[in-house]
């Protein structure tokens, strides 16, 4: 597999954010991680596959268990490039809708 | 699903996706795009002119916490009623280029709606340096969960 991997195309995948998520709050194993996903795991394997070659999670060995962690440079790459922007829109979009709730309810 | 409002911008490519599903009937959110009084109110901006019809165009202005006055403004190439918006957008006397934004609204229930917004820069590096604009400023980032994330691992 020789497929070049950015942090964008990974974390365009819901699972795969919901595994950063998850990850975030601490160190985990590929079982601990599939068992909160109804995904089968072989896809939760690939996931974590794809996570890992990109650098936003790292492997950490103890004893024969692998546990997964984040990567925090690079999480904080999408941070700092995409967040701000991707904020702007939700404060509007957050905006809009109550705006409109309320223009409903008037009606 | 962590964020309502989802942006997709792959590596090397000229386009952004902006998604979003709102707790909206379709009509409604797509009058937020087309009443002027309605777009001054979401969008932060005074709305100095919207024509909001096939060939029609805007201008908008808002004045930043410096009071200093930006200007934006656009054609609205093609429009139809609770589906689509095609139209560009500028801001005026930055040196950026003209983009292109295509505007997908679609009902997902009676109560519930999508917009999908597919923005075409000019270049690659046009994109990513409109990214790279303050746009956070003014915005409280304790409500970034990302970052937030970030900053609480432990090492």
């Amino acid at each position: 597999m020789n497929l070049r991997r950015d942090v964008f195309q990974a974390i365009a995948d819901p699972t795969r954010r919901g595994i950063l998520v998850l990850v975030a709050s601490q160190s985990m194993t590929a079982g601990t991680i599939a068992a909160n996903f109804e995904t089968a795991r072989p896809t939760v394997s690939k996931h974590l596959q794809i996570l890992t070659e990109c650098e936003l999670l790292k492997q950490e060995h103890n004893g024969r268990e692998i546990f997964y962690h984040l990567n925090p440079i690079k999480m904080k790459e999408i941070a700092d490039f995409i967040e701000p922007f991707r904020m702007m829109w939700e404060e509007r979009f957050d905006k809009l809708e109550s705006i409109m709730k309320n223009y409903q309810s008037k009606e | 699903m962590i964020y309502k409002t989802q942006v997709t911008a792959e590596d090397g490519k000229q386009e952004l996706w902006i998604t979003r599903e709102f707790d909206l009937p379709l009509f409604l959110l797509f009058k937020a795009f087309v009443e002027p009084e309605i777009v001054e109110q979401w969008m932060g901006t005074k709305v100095l002119k919207l024509k909001a019809q096939t060939h029609g165009s805007y201008q908008f202005e808002t004045t930043d916490p410096m009071g200093n006055k930006h200007r934006f403004n656009g054609v609205i190439h093609g429009i139809v009623e609770n589906q689509s918006i095609v139209r560009t957008f500028e801001m005026e006397k930055t040196g950026f280029p003209v983009q292109l934004e295509f505007l997908k609204f679609e009902e997902i229930t009676e109560q519930t709606s999508q917009l999908t917004m597919q923005v075409v820069y000019k270049s690659v590096e046009d994109r990513d340096k409109m990214l790279k604009l303050p746009f956070a400023q003014g915005i409280n980032m304790a409500h970034n969960r990302l970052q937030d994330i970030v900053k609480n691992l432990k090492y």
